[in-house]
């Protein structure tokens, strides 16, 4: 845009004609574009902004200058970014399937129920609306191999005390248990409601024709539940590969790093974090947040294509 | 069109509105605003505020407290602000606020973050006209030295510290110890918490002595084993890493080691920590420094001693980690401000803080001239710290979050998944020279 500078003819012009030009629309227009200018600004400020940042960044070498590859390389070489990878696909794929079968029984099953319904609704949501720090905290003092709930708990059955949160092999599936078990509530929610928008008629029908329970579910059910399932399947898998604050508080502090013991609970996030704030190489870090970016991008393209996908029944 | 550009004027004109009505808040006395031209020009009465940031060590922000007001009573053209972060986010702060020109004018740090903090360009070299390389040489005993970087220092610390052996006396009795005789070798130490550990059903209940590496343990093992089996750790010039240079450094590691695979004395994550297991009396000897005085005298209920650490052979090489936290000068801080933090700097090191640091804190005064002062040696606390303090040795960290990780992942190896040692413990030197070698291809010392 051209500089005016405030005493220019122009300017001049523009100002005195300020009130008496445009249609009532183009002022209302206007106060539109002043409110949204703020958020807009805002937008651009906290979200826009630092994501293109951080996509240059990951481009630059710490400390050094000139456009390179060298994080990228670093990356693919590394192997606790594949440890990383894997451990977070893992996480995908323990969780996901696990909270949405647990949230579709438990949906059925507060569904068969008449008295305090809305008790047990609240019981099984209470741990997804719970400070996930808490809850954490909650679970690894629970985790304790000397001292904890669950050992204790074993050891009545006389099972040997167990790692737990320790041990390289036990970690992860640990961390899914903290995740499943407060995720669950939200997918018993979502298929509740998913259950109470099909037609009671349909049931009925079938029932009258002679249908047993088991085939009441698969085909009438589990069809028109498909799409409320398809959601809760794509937003678990974006959270799960977002999954960063049970792995922080379960295994964080004391000593080492969030992520261990070993790396076994490392997700893409923790290394992130890691990496950038606590090696402060924040443009490795943003190297791996453009290979997060782009995984999440392709979950989102998928979840365009499946949910605007029609159901033919 | 040009409604649209009167549209786009519009919003303009508020969109720099909003802005300057974030940005026209006075940054009275803030941080990092010492540059300012007119800041040197302007009359001696004008009152200067620094800020001073540290990490939330309870006996420390009080203590600092108390100080500043005292030097402000001394000053009263100079105020100070201190701030206080919780540790584990500590540097993450300082880093931030320093790159968003927010940070503060005087910060503490430990002494092997320097070398990371001069490269992050967060410090600047102490002036001169502050103290020159000899005075400070002079004034500090001889484990300061550690703290310069490529020649120069860029803080000093007020006190320093070592680490003792801390014991329960009422464990020692009751598993029919002497509580007045501490063991005095590390095969006496280990037999000793034998005696004193209680497993129940694999489950540990009580442990005779905690094995720890990422807290102090693993300058237990640079310093103490390593030294008292015969190897030193590093070149003189630090840039080699010399663990394996002769099998008895092998020796070491798998003594070391023994204490958390064979010895079965003890859980590293006991009770959260050594520190907290030793406080609820479910720990019967613990390594710390004499940093933990203060707070295992107030948290402990049993009765504790404490003990210089244990050698190899009865009357063998005494050893012992020294350490330090540094107050430097902030980058970019400048003119009246950079005058105050000197100020403020010089009071944080002078003799008289250093003995109150003592009282209040329990870290041991640097001063040269305060290290044979005969009261303090004679304390039954402070005094094994003091004479531990004349076998210390202060590691040379180029970067001891990474140093600290990497044993605290070699040794999770051997523990967890009981990874072989001696290939295990070449693999950690080697990674140990990696971190040097690549902090030195920057570096010249």
């Amino acid at each position: 845009m051209k500089r005016v500078a405030p005493e220019s003819p122009q300017m001049r012009s523009l100002l005195r004609d300020w009130p008496n030009r445009g249609s009532l629309e183009s002022k209302r227009a206007l106060t539109a574009y002043t409110f949204l200018a703020i958020p807009m600004l805002f937008f651009l400020g906290i979200r826009i902004a630092p994501t293109i940042y951080a996509f240059a960044m990951s481009f630059f070498k710490k400390n050094g200058s000139g456009f390179t590859l060298y994080n990228y390389q670093k990356m693919f070489a590394s192997p606790d970014f594949w440890h990383a990878l894997t451990n977070t696909l893992l996480y995908v794929i323990i969780t996901v399937p696990s909270q949405l079968a647990i949230g579709i029984v438990l949906a059925l099953m507060i569904g068969r129920i008449e008295r305090f319904k809305g008790l047990y609704r609240t019981i099984y949501f209470l741990p997804y609306i719970t400070s996930a720090v808490a809850i954490s905290w909650v679970w690894r003092l629970m985790y304790d191999p000397n001292n904890g709930f669950i050992n204790a708990f074993l050891e009545l059955f006389h099972i040997p005390a167990q790692q737990w949160l320790k041990s390289p092999s036990e970690a992860l599936v640990a961390v899914s248990i903290v995740i499943i078990w407060q995720s669950s509530g939200y997918a018993a929610l979502i298929s509740m409601a998913g259950l109470e928008s099909i037609p009671k008629s349909y049931y009925e029908a079938a029932r009258i024709d002679g249908a047993s329970p088991w085939q009441l579910f698969w085909r009438i059910t589990w069809p028109l539940l498909n799409p409320t399932l398809v959601f809760l399947a794509v937003t678990g898998v974006i959270g799960a590969l977002q999954t960063f604050t049970q792995i922080a508080n379960l295994t964080g502090g004391s000593g080492g790093q969030a992520g261990g013991p070993l790396n076994s609970t490392l997700s893409i996030v923790v290394y992130v974090y890691n990496q950038g704030f606590n090696n402060f190489n924040l443009q490795f870090a943003s190297a791996v947040t453009v290979v997060l970016f782009i995984l999440i991008l392709i979950v989102t393209i998928l979840q365009m294509k499946l949910i605007n996908r029609t159901y033919d029944y | 069109m040009l409604g649209k550009v009167r549209v786009t004027a519009a919003a303009s004109v508020l969109a720099l509105s909003v802005l300057a009505g974030c940005s026209s808040k006075p940054a009275e006395g803030g941080p990092g605003s010492g540059s300012s031209p007119n800041s040197s020009s302007s009359s001696n009465s004008e009152p200067v505020t620094i800020t001073y940031w540290q990490y939330s060590f309870p006996a420390k922000v009080t203590l600092i407290q108390k100080l500043i007001e005292e030097f402000q009573k001394q000053n009263p053209n100079i105020k100070v602000v201190a701030q206080d972060f919780p540790y584990d986010q500590y540097n993450q702060k300082v880093t931030a606020a320093t790159n968003a020109k927010n940070g503060p004018d005087v910060l503490n740090l430990y002494y092997g973050w320097l070398p990371q903090y001069v490269q992050d360009g967060i410090l600047q070299p102490l002036p001169e006209s502050f103290m020159s390389k000899a005075d400070i040489e002079k004034y500090y005993i001889p484990m300061v030295k550690e703290s310069q970087i490529d020649g120069k220092y860029y803080a000093v610390p007020t006190a320093v510290r070592s680490l003792a052996l801390f014991y329960n006396k009422d464990m020692f009795k009751k598993a029919g110890l002497d509580p007045n005789s501490p063991p005095k070798t590390w095969d006496e130490l280990i037999s000793y918490a034998q005696k004193m550990t209680v497993y129940n059903n694999g489950k540990l209940e009580q442990e005779g002595f905690a094995p720890d590496v990422s807290g102090q343990g693993y300058h237990v093992f640079e310093e103490v084993l390593l030294r008292q089996w015969g190897v030193t750790p590093f070149s003189d010039d630090h840039k080699k890493v010399l663990w394996n240079s002769s099998p008895q450094g092998l020796a070491a590691f798998q003594y070391y080691m023994d204490w958390f695979t064979k010895d079965k004395i003890g859980d590293p994550n006991f009770n959260t920590d050594y520190e907290t297991a030793f406080k609820s009396g479910k720990a019967g000897m613990i390594i710390d420094g004499s940093f933990a005085i203060q707070s295992l005298k107030k948290d402990t209920a049993a009765e504790w001693g404490v003990t210089t650490l244990p050698t190899k052979d009865p009357g063998g090489l005494k050893s012992n980690f020294g350490s330090y936290w540094v107050h430097g000068i902030a980058k970019g801080v400048s003119g009246k401000k950079l005058e105050a933090a000197q100020k403020f700097l010089k009071f944080l090191i002078s003799e008289e803080t250093q003995k109150t640091w003592l009282k209040e804190v329990g870290e041991l005064p640097a001063a040269a001239s305060l290290s044979d002062d005969a009261s303090i040696k004679a304390d039954p606390i402070y005094g094994p710290f003091v004479s531990g303090l004349k076998d210390a040795h202060a590691t040379y960290f180029v970067n001891e979050k990474d140093e600290r990780q990497a044993i605290i992942d070699k040794t999770n190896e051997i523990i967890l998944n009981k990874a072989p040692v001696d290939k295990t413990f070449n693999d950690l030197v080697k990674k140990q020279q990696e971190i040097r070698d690549e902090y030195f291809s920057q570096h010249s010392n």
